[in-house]
């Protein structure tokens, strides 16, 4: 029992070291530690957003949206090419996840799905009863494309973030379809709700001439072109205006290379510039039709409708729209950005302001204070000198806790302290049931040496059933748990770890150090 | 230094026999919880009902009225104003469960529109409802593979008969502590859900050094009665028990100083858990043995075991 070998010494104590080594950049301000050689470790805890104050939002992509312009774009392509090809149908349109129509001759579906799969090799069409024509695209085209949507949808989120120069945010993909933003620091994420709840579609369209918009307004749309409400809202809430405006899309905001806020006769104002190919088709359209209002369209609303006075051959141009400064701003920050693939919805928001994150803290540090001097005070009067041994691995046991959150950048939650201040509480059940051991071998008569090593001995596998089982509800509370209770699980889960090292190993080299110089004839247990 | 002796040295109670009376108190208490379930329900948090929630705190003390008043202006349906102990806090509640979460996250912003710059928003959550349904299906899970998962555990290391005790034991706690949060109305959220899930481990943790012991006398008290056996283990750990579940009660009493409404259920689960985890392990879960076919016994003569069983015997005064 005396004997411990060498190695197993000098690893307790560099575990030990490593851990205070690791523990202590938490005790200077994170600027300090930014000074120090870099050999030294200098990472602090991460503090979770419930701690440091932040927003959590968790966001959806509507991928059905992308099913469904898939689809529509299916329909587009039907339709030109059945002209083209002088086949006559009736009904064309989406039906659930494909899109049908009724050929007027049977015995034409073999020439249209020449057709349509020489353009896209994706769609299969199925020929039903009379003369009924079922066009679907491949399950793996769909789901291929949603997820390209997803993933894009993430590099937007994360460019629009970034342009309003919110510091550290978090951008993470969470399940098939989800998106976790997390943005520390921020107490009032309204701003950037807005600009992540816009897709940000825009597109420069003429506006219809040639038809009477009055018509249009009592039903009778023409088929080329479409109705589109203005994005002035009047004091009822209704658009000021509605525009007619041509389906086909002149120039589309994807070629936007730059797009900046700024004042026009001291108007806010947007200036953008097209890339080299919308450039020139920009060029084009506007000769083309000089004299003519063409419509700026943003998400299906018409910013603005000003008439071509001239050929813009610059690639460059101005937006106005009654903006406020701020308006000018964000619409310039989405056009920079970019538009996302499919509408984004807010599932789940949680914001904590900085007041509250500070006084859980301070609520925190006051509950593990107290919740350690119990225990300690408690263990001095149940145990005595082994009870002050307790405690020095009780305090080991926290710093290590400390150390690995710090060196795994570990989030430490709300819920996070309650796990720490927990296992203080349970981290000397392991010495507890060694103390206890000891205790009762000694009643058994054996003396010191031998009651002890038999303490430790038969204590062990006990200490690793019980906490074993608790690490299995750790674990899955891990796997189910979100946010601040999955911090919980991983302070619980070093927790059990680290009590289970320094009550088997730590506090059993201090018992045999403390034997070896005393030599005692009886146990003060 | 010599320890104050908090506890007698040797214990003898008869726990066996006591656990007609154990039995007869949890009966009590799974009753009691499926009244209180079956008549008040649970108070779902938002995390599981879905809606919004707003932590306030104003410089001065908060009149709640004043404040009702400012927020039924403000036509938002379903608004509940609670206070905790502080009086310059308080918790708004929307129900928007039927809301879509477009119209949701419209409410936060006509919250802060309607009680205007007096107030601070220490908190926002908005849960829309299909993540609420999410969380709350999660959470039961999370909460019933923990407990089978232990059950299989124990039933690994041990026997099975150990397993389904264990998992019985452990069962009772959860469920009973369930009862506690229906009966106090006590908020039941994705913190109380850790809490259940903190107390199975905890509990478990109990029953198996009692189990431990009960193993370990089997193979050295070859010709022991169970009930003997049962009774022996839970005595001679009887001091640890109490010990543990003592350190960890002072140990998270002071979280309930917390001054917010954050971690109250979490606290309250947890003490009212220990105190039942330590009375399950002591009372119910090594005496369900007794109705189970015999734990197997290894025939083999164990000299060493055979000694030593004569000298715990001897002490044990028998």
């Amino acid at each position: 029992m005396l004997h411990f070998p060498k190695w197993k010494i000098v690893l307790i104590l560099t575990i030990c070291f490593l851990g205070f080594a690791y523990a202590a950049p938490n005790l200077v301000d994170r600027s300090v530690t930014e000074t120090w050689s870099r050999w030294l470790p200098s990472q602090q805890i991460n503090l979770g957003l419930d701690l440091r104050g932040g927003s959590h939002l968790l966001l959806e992509v509507d991928v059905d949206a992308v099913t469904r312009e898939r689809l529509e774009s299916v329909v587009d392509i039907t339709r030109t090419e059945l002209r083209k090809a002088r086949i006559g149908y009736t009904g064309l349109g989406i039906d659930g996840e494909a899109v049908v129509l009724q050929s007027r001759e049977s015995g034409q579906v073999d020439e249209i799905r020449r057709l349509l799969s020489a353009i896209d090799p994706d769609l299969t069409v199925e020929a039903g009863e009379g003369g009924r024509v079922t066009i679907r695209v491949s399950e793996t085209a769909l789901t291929a494309r949603k997820q390209a949507a997803v993933e894009q949808s993430i590099e937007i989120v994360r460019r629009r973030i970034d342009e309003t120069g919110t510091r550290e945010p978090t951008i993470q993909r969470q399940g098939e379809d989800r998106i976790l933003v997390q943005l520390p620091g921020i107490d009032d994420p309204e701003r950037i709700k807005a600009l992540l709840g816009q897709t940000a579609k825009m597109v420069f369209r003429l506006v219809d001439t040639q038809n009477s918009q009055a018509d249009a307004m009592a039903g009778r749309v023409p088929p080329g072109s479409q109705l589109l409400p203005s994005d002035q809202v009047g004091p009822d809430g209704r658009p000021q205006q509605q525009y007619l405006v041509e389906r086909r899309v002149m120039v589309s905001g994807d070629t936007l290379v730059d797009a900046q806020p700024t004042f026009n006769n001291g108007e806010p104002v947007v200036s953008f510039r097209f890339d080299s190919v919308g450039a020139k088709r920009f060029g084009d359209v506007t000769a083309g039709n000089v004299g003519r209002p063409f419509a700026i369209v943003l998400d299906d609303k018409v910013i603005s409708a000003p008439v071509i006075r001239e050929p813009i051959l610059g690639g460059s141009g101005v937006i106005s729209g009654n903006f406020t400064v701020q308006e000018a701003q964000d619409l310039a920050l989405l056009l920079r950005a970019g538009a996302l693939p499919a509408p984004l919805v807010v599932l789940e928001e949680r914001t904590v302001g900085p007041g509250l994150g500070a006084d859980s803290i301070a609520a925190g540090e006051i509950a593990a204070v107290l919740g350690m001097v119990a225990v300690v005070v408690f263990m001095v009067i149940a145990y005595g000198l082994f009870g002050i041994i307790a405690n020095v691995a009780l305090v080991i046991n926290l710093v290590l806790i400390v150390a690995a959150l710090s060196a795994l950048q570990a989030t430490l939650t709300l819920p996070g302290i309650a796990g720490i201040v927990l296992t203080i509480g349970m981290a000397v059940d392991a010495n507890v049931l060694v103390f206890e051991r000891i205790r009762e071998e000694t009643r058994n008569g054996r003396p010191p040496v031998s009651a002890i090593d038999a303490g430790y001995n038969r204590a062990i596998s006990t200490i690793i059933d019980s906490n074993l089982t608790t690490f299995i509800a750790a674990v899955l509370l891990y796997i189910f748990g979100s946010g601040p209770i999955r911090g919980f699980a991983v302070t619980l889960s070093i927790g059990l770890l680290t009590s289970m090292f320094t009550a088997i190993m730590v506090t059993r080299l201090i018992v045999v150090m403390w034997l070896r110089r005393t030599r005692p004839k009886t146990l003060p247990i | 230094m010599r320890p104050l002796r908090l506890f007698p040295e040797t214990t003898k109670f008869d726990f066996v026999r006591l656990r007609f009376a154990a039995f007869g108190f949890t009966l009590l208490l799974l009753t009691a919880t499926a009244l209180s379930l079956a008549v008040n329900g649970l108070n779902f948090g938002i995390d599981f009902k879905g809606g919004i929630l707003v932590e306030l705190q104003a410089q001065q003390p908060i009149q709640v009225a004043d404040l009702r008043n400012h927020l039924s202006n403000a036509d938002l349906g379903e608004v509940e104003v609670q206070q905790f102990g502080n009086p310059r806090e308080a918790l708004i509640r929307v129900e928007a469960g039927a809301l879509r979460s477009q119209e949701a996250s419209q409410i936060v912003p006509r919250l802060r529109q309607a009680l205007g710059d007096q107030y601070e928003f220490r908190r926002t959550e908005v849960v829309g409802p299909r993540v609420s349904g999410e969380l709350l299906r999660d959470g039961a899970m999370a909460t019933v593979l923990a407990i089978l998962a232990i059950g299989v555990y124990v039933w690994f290391r041990f026997e099975w008969q150990f397993g389904v005790s264990a998992l019985a034991a452990t069962a009772h706690d959860v469920i009973v502590t369930v009862g506690l949060l229906s009966v106090t109305q006590l908020e039941f959220n994705l913190t109380a859900i850790a809490a259940l899930l903190t107390l199975a481990g905890y509990s478990i943790n109990d029953t198996v050094v009692v189990f431990d012991r009960i193993r370990e006398l089997l193979r050295t008290h070859k010709r022991a009665a169970l009930g003997e056996i049962i009774n022996l283990a839970v005595n001679q750990t009887l001091s640890r028990t109490i010990l543990t579940s003592a350190t960890t009660l002072v140990a998270i009493l002071p979280l309930l100083f917390f001054n917010t409404s954050t971690l109250l259920n979490f606290t309250v689960s947890l003490v009212w858990g220990i105190l039942i985890g330590t009375f399950s392990s002591v009372f119910v879960a090594a005496s369900l043995l007794l109705y189970m076919p015999p734990v197997g016994r290894s025939q083999e003569p164990d000299k060493t075991g055979e000694k030593q069983a004569a000298a715990t015997l001897e002490n044990e005064g028998r």
